[in-house]
């Protein structure tokens, strides 16, 4: 550097693109980036904390606002935790029911990066799309569950209340909804070559150093390692359900990208296997409202539309737990960024950040 | 180039294929165009009115009040006036009141209470013309609950427990209905 001078930039901690409060600060030598620094807390609620002070039942409620866009599966990770601890066996068609729900929030997850992603590269339509799509999915989680989004559905050894009568059909028909959906949103930017020169070969990440940092989810399998959790870790009844895992080559901004659409697809086999054996049978193990499990300490790792969210219980034995810990895949995730950012040019700054899909009510939980 | 070409109007030939479909999106402040709401649907918590007594199912237990994640409820209650004569319920609900502002719609308050004596109400509307009209009292919580039950054709999920008529025969008197009970473990 000739005697010039680094500019700093600060990104956020209102900057639209940032996907919630965060706050980047870029320091630049021309218009490639040259270091940076995430800083967070914005969203900082104490979750982990708050969680010491309330029940088990009641703890479900805030995991649905941890990962506020894949409030379901962060229901089944807590649920999971406790019901580990508690050895409960929860009855087969809770399973199936926590699957088929799972699934399709993961569908309206991705769906929800696929035109915010849109939104980063400057593309106006997508989100458009991909709100139609994921709309057919809240108002099925609605019918269900009785919210959009912060359900309170999976509970401790089962779920809240049956499905509804209507279910096969409405599930046939937003499947069909949605597979079609997928197809026109794939259609629709992956293979516009504006798109593609900005995404392919931006913040690339490899394999080994996706794995040093900690990545999971997606943005790890877009690194070419075929690690998830469903498959290789297996939890509730992912074993017994055929699908592939996607995996991208070079861990560019492209890959990320495209590991979630095909990711839809595989959701949507995983849902339709799921509905055709859906068993009848109870819904809820008997568990009290006010459990107390014994003493003691459990880790569980579910596979999250962003990731391995862990949650680490330890019980001493009372109606609340003693310590909560989340492992939030979100956050993991963003140390990479310093990583994927290094070198880039200040523009892409934003594609790369929108790339990992971040949710801050997880990072800062 | 030409598979540029290719790819960009292969994305326009799919934005020129939705120009032609129906709107999905309603318009929200005229009620009749707007979206239905599904049955299920959880809205704000709203206590239920038993037509055949004249008086509201809650007995003011606190039970709800209690295991309410947020602490936004807060309930009284009092000796029934009604009891025995007209009603079987010897405790009733003196006030209650709900921040609906505060209030995370859960449900909890709905799973606890033994009397179905709440309900998650099809009522979501927070914009109100008071500073304080989102701390719904008992009378609004009570006519929220009359609209939804009447709405959806509300039934007690567990008539025989919860019904306020008295009973004919001594000893059936009473069966628990009123008491402040402790949590169900
Ligand atoms: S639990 Fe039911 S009966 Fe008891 S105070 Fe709450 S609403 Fe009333
Ligand atoms: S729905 Fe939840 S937050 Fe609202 S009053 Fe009931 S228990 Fe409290």
């Amino acid at each position: 550097m000739d005697g010039s001078i680094d500019l700093m930039i600060n990104m956020g901690p209102q900057h639209p693109s940032t996907h919630g409060v965060f706050r980047l600060v870029i320091w630049v030598d021309g218009e490639r980036i040259i270091k940076s620094e995430p800083h967070i807390g914005y969203l900082h609620r104490g979750s982990e904390k708050i969680c010491e002070s309330e029940h088990y039942a009641q703890i479900v409620t805030l995991f649905d606002r941890m990962d506020y866009v894949g409030n379901l599966n962060s229901e089944l990770a807590f649920c999971l935790a406790t019901e580990k601890i508690m050895d409960v066996d929860v009855p087969e068609r809770a399973e199936y029911i926590r699957v088929i729900l799972c699934e399709l929030n993961r569908i309206a997850s991705h769906m929800l990066f696929y035109g915010v992603y849109g939104l980063d590269a400057g593309a106006m339509t997508p989100i458009l799309y991909a709100f139609r799509e994921r709309e057919k999915i809240q108002n099925l989680f609605e019918s269900i569950t009785g919210a959009r989004m912060m359900h309170n559905y999976i509970r401790i050894g089962g779920i809240k209340e049956d499905l509804p009568g209507d279910f096969q059909k409405r599930i046939v028909e937003v499947l069909d909804h949605l597979k079609r959906g997928i197809e026109e949103c794939d259609a629709l930017i992956s293979k516009n070559e504006m798109f593609l020169a900005r995404t392919k070969g931006v913040g690339s990440i490899s394999g080994s150093d996706a794995i040093d940092f900690g990545v999971t989810g997606p943005a790890l399998r877009a690194s070419g390692v075929a690690e998830d959790i469903r498959v290789t870790d297996s939890y509730s009844i992912y074993d017994r359900f055929d699908f592939n895992i996607p995996v991208g080559t070079y861990g560019d901004c492209w890959d990320r990208f495209y590991v979630r659409v095909e990711e839809m697809r595989e959701s949507i086999k995983i849902i339709e296997q799921a509905v055709r054996s859906l068993p009848e049978g109870d819904i809820s193990a008997s568990v009290r409202r006010i459990v107390r499990p014994p003493k003691g300490e459990v880790f569980v790792r579910t596979e999250s539309p962003r990731g391995d969210l862990a949650v680490f219980l330890v019980s001493d034995g009372t109606d609340k737990p003693y310590r909560v810990k989340v492992r939030a895949p979100s956050f993991a995730n963003l140390q990479a960024l310093e990583q994927m950012l290094q070198g880039a040019y200040l523009a892409d700054a934003v594609l790369i950040l929108g790339s990992i899909d971040l949710i801050m009510g997880e990072v800062d939980r | 180039m030409i598979g540029g070409i290719i790819g960009f109007v292969g994305g326009l030939a799919v934005t020129l294929k939705s120009a032609w479909r129906e709107p999905v999106t309603a318009e929200y402040p005229e009620s009749e165009k707007r979206l239905n709401l599904e049955d299920r649907y959880m809205g704000f918590p709203a206590l239920t009115w038993d037509g055949d007594v004249g008086e509201p199912y809650c007995t003011g237990c606190m039970v709800c009040v209690r295991e309410c994640p947020t602490q936004c409820m807060s309930a009284e209650m009092k000796d029934n006036p009604l009891y025995p004569l007209k009603s079987r319920r010897r405790k009733i609900i003196d006030s209650f009141e709900i921040n609906l502002a505060r209030c995370i719609l859960c449900g909890i308050c709905v799973d606890v209470c033994s009397f179905d004596a709440i309900e998650m109400s099809h009522e979501h509307e927070l914009s109100k013309y008071e500073r304080n009209a989102n701390r719904a009292d008992l009378p609004s919580l009570i006519s929220m609950g009359r609209d939804y039950q009447k709405k959806i054709g509300w039934n007690p999920r567990n008539p025989e427990k919860n019904n306020g008529l008295p009973q004919v025969e001594e000893g059936g008197l009473d069966s628990g209905a009123g008491e402040a009970v402790e949590v169900e473990e």
